[in-house]
C-alpha cells in the first residue's frame, strides 16, 4: 500500500496545475496567500511575532490552495476522463484516495509554511532593529498545527464535494463557498453577541478566564474530530463501484 | 494460464428498471482476439465494468483467468490490462511519464520499464516524440499511447473498448495494425468491443453479437455469416434487364437476384455449379466480366441479426 500511495504522489506531483486553463487559476488562488503574508506583517509591525493575527495566514492560506489543487486531482480526474483507466488498474481505492490527498495537503500546507516564512522575513525587513524578530512558540506551534488540521479538513470536504460534482470547477466553488459558511456565521455569532452590554461583559469574561494555549487547544481538538470525521466519510465514499458510475 | 480466459454465467446488471446486460453466458479461450460486437448501448461497456469488477453484478458470475469477479476482482484487474472507452492518457504528463506512471503501478522494476516503454512507444513509431506533452499528440497517437499502457504490463488478456473509434481512416488502421502485431508477437487474449464490423472481420477469431444485454450470436465470422444468408455469386458485366432478372429468378436454386451498383447479385439456396447461371445470361445477351462467388459481410450479418431481433 505504501509504494501505491507514493505511486500516486509521483503522478499528482508531476500534473500539479499543469493542466492548460488551470495554471492561471492556481496562480490567481496562491496570489491573494502571498498578499496576505507580506501585508499583514507590514500593518502590524513588529507585533507580528505575538500576535494571533498571524493565525490568519495559517487559516486562509491552506484553505485557497488546497481548495483549488483537491477538486483539480478528483473531480478533474473525472472530466479528464483519466478515472476509469485508474480504476481498472491494481491500484486501491485506498491507495488512490490517500495518494491524492497527501499531495495536496502536502502542497497546501507547504506552501503555508513558506508563507509564514515569507511574512517573518517580511516583519524583519520592515522592522530591523539589529534583532531577529521569530515568533512565539505558541504562536509557531498553533500555526503549524492550525495550517495542517485546515489542509487536512479541506481536502476531506474536497472530497466528499468532488465526488458529486460534474466539473472540477463546480467543485471548487461549491468548496469554498461551503467552507466560508462557518467563518461566515461565527462572525455574525460574534457580532451578535457584542452588540449588547451583558452579552459583550459575559464573552470578555469567558476569554478572560481562558489562557491563548486553552483557546488553542479546544480549536485543535474541535479540527481533529471534524477532520477524522471528514477522511472517514471520504474513505465510505471513495468507492470504485461508485465511481465507474460516475 | 486456464484454455478459458473469460467465462461468463448468466451475468446480470440492472440500471433501475433498464437491464443493461442480460442473463449473458459466454466463454472466451485463451490466445484469441474476441469481438464484442452490439450497436451503441447495446451492454458492450458495461460488460468490460462487470468483467474488471468495476461494477457488480445484479446476479449471475463471471470468471476471468480463472478468477470471480465479485470476489477478486483485485486479482483481476492486476493481471489484465484495460483501454477503455477514453484513451485515459494524462494530457499534462509527457507521454514517457504516462508509462512511467503505469509502469510504476504495475510494479515493473525500473531498468525492465525503461526498456518495456522503449519497446512498446518504437513499435508504435513515437519513441522519438516520447518526451512531449501527451496533449498535443493527435487522437490516434494518444490511442496508440493507451494501447501501449494497456500492454505494458504484460498481461495475459486485455479489454480494448472500442479502440479504433472516432478515429480517421488512417489513425484506425494504424491502431488496428499495432494491435494485431502485439497481440500475435505477445500471444495475449483479447477482449475488443467494437461496432466497426469490418475491424471485427479482419481482426477477430471469435465474435459475439449483443443486443440491449441479450446475447444473439456468437461464433467463428464464417460460422455468422453462414447461419445468416447461404452462397451469393457476384457478377460484373452489362445488360442486366428485367427479362434476365426474372430468368433467374425462376430458377430453383436462385432465392433471389438482383442489381446494385451495376453489379447482378445472386443468392443461392445452396453451393452449386454456377455455370448453368452464366451460361442462361449469356444466352439471355448479358455480357458477363467477371464472377465472382461470395458470402454475406459480417456486417449485413450483423444488421440482420439485429433486424430479427426487432
Amino acid at each position: 500500500m505504501k509504494d501505491d500511495i507514493l505511486t500516486v504522489i509521483w503522478k499528482e506531483r508531476k500534473g500539479l496545475f499543469r493542466i492548460r486553463g488551470r495554471r492561471a487559476q492556481a496562480l490567481l488562488g496562491i496570489f491573494s496567500p502571498v498578499m496576505l503574508a507580506i501585508y499583514l506583517p507590514l500593518q502590524e509591525g513588529a507585533r507580528w511575532v505575538g500576535s494571533p493575527l498571524s493565525l490568519l495566514l495559517a487559516f486562509v492560506a491552506p484553505l485557497i490552495l488546497v481548495g483549488i489543487s483537491i477538486p483539480d486531482s478528483f473531480a478533474g480526474e473525472r472530466e479528464r476522463h483519466t478515472l476509469p483507466t485508474l480504476l481498472a488498474s491494481r491500484l486501491s481505492d485506498r491507495a488512490i484516495l490517500f495518494g491524492k490527498i497527501i499531495t495536496s495537503v502536502a502542497f497546501g500546507w507547504g506552501v503555508t509554511l513558506v508563507l509564514l516564512l515569507i511574512s517573518l522575513v517580511t516583519v524583519n525587513v520592515a522592522n530591523w532593529d539589529g534583532h531577529i524578530l521569530f515568533y512565539k512558540p505558541s504562536i509557531l506551534l498553533a500555526a503549524l498545527a492550525f495550517s495542517f488540521l485546515i489542509a487536512l479538513l479541506t481536502a476531506g470536504a474536497g472530497v466528499l464535494f468532488s465526488l458529486r460534482a460534474a466539473t472540477a470547477q463546480e467543485a471548487q466553488q461549491t468548496l469554498m463557498a461551503v467552507l466560508l459558511i462557518p467563518p461566515m456565521i461565527l462572525q455574525f455569532a460574534l457580532f451578535a453577541i457584542l452588540s449588547s452590554e451583558s452579552g459583550e461583559a459575559r464573552f470578555r469574561e469567558v476569554l478572560a478566564s481562558l489562557s491563548f494555549e486553552q483557546v488553542i487547544l479546544v480549536i485543535v481538538a474541535f479540527l481533529v474530530a471534524l477532520d477524522l470525521g471528514l477522511l472517514l466519510a471520504a474513505m465510505a465514499r471513495f468507492k470504485r463501484t461508485r465511481l465507474i458510475l460516475g | 494460464m486456464t484454455d478459458t480466459a473469460i467465462r461468463i454465467e448468466n451475468l446480470t446488471r440492472d440500471f433501475k428498471t433498464v437491464s443493461a446486460v442480460d442473463d449473458l453466458s459466454l466463454e472466451v479461450p485463451a490466445g484469441i482476439i474476441f469481438g464484442f460486437l452490439g450497436p451503441n448501448g447495446a451492454g458492450k461497456t458495461t460488460t468490460i465494468n462487470l468483467l474488471l469488477g468495476l461494477l457488480e453484478p445484479t446476479s449471475g458470475r463471471a470468471e476471468v483467468l480463472g478468477f470471480d469477479t465479485r470476489t477478486h476482482a483485485d486479482e483481476v484487474r492486476t493481471r489484465t490490462g484495460a483501454l477503455l472507452e477514453h484513451p485515459g492518457v494524462y494530457e499534462q504528463l509527457t507521454a514517457e511519464d504516462n508509462l512511467e506512471f503505469y509502469g510504476r503501478v504495475w510494479r515493473i522494476p525500473s531498468d525492465e520499464r525503461q526498456a518495456r516503454i522503449q519497446e512498446l512507444l518504437t513499435h508504435m513509431g513515437v519513441w522519438e516524440r516520447r518526451k512531449e506533452r501527451a496533449g498535443t499528440w493527435s487522437k490516434g497517437m494518444k490511442q496508440k499511447l493507451a494501447l501501449a499502457r494497456a500492454m505494458l504490463h504484460r498481461p495475459p488478456l486485455v479489454f480494448l473498448d472500442e479502440p479504433t473509434a472516432g478515429l480517421d481512416v488512417v489513425a484506425a488502421a494504424a491502431v488496428r495494425e499495432d494491435l494485431e502485431s502485439l497481440a500475435a508477437r505477445e500471444g495475449v487474449t483479447v477482449f475488443l468491443t467494437t461496432h466497426n464490423m469490418a475491424e471485427a472481420e479482419k481482426l477477430c477469431s471469435q465474435v459475439a453479437v449483443i443486443r440491449e444485454g441479450k446475447l444473439v450470436a456468437l461464433g467463428h465470422p464464417d460460422q455468422l455469416r453462414a447461419r445468416a444468408g447461404g452462397p451469393r455469386v457476384e457478377i460484373v458485366g452489362r445488360g442486366f434487364s428485367e427479362n434476365v432478372l426474372n430468368l433467374l429468378r425462376g430458377r430453383p436454386e436462385v432465392i433471389a437476384a438482383g442489381v446494385e451498383n451495376q453489379h447482378l447479385e445472386i443468392d443461392l439456396r445452396q453451393e452449386t455449379d454456377v455455370a448453368p447461371l452464366v451460361s442462361l445470361m449469356v444466352n439471355a445477351g448479358v455480357q458477363v466480366e467477371e464472377v465472382r462467388r461470395g458470402k454475406a459481410s459480417l456486417e449485413e450479418v450483423f444488421l440482420t441479426l439485429m433486424e430479427e431481433e426487432k
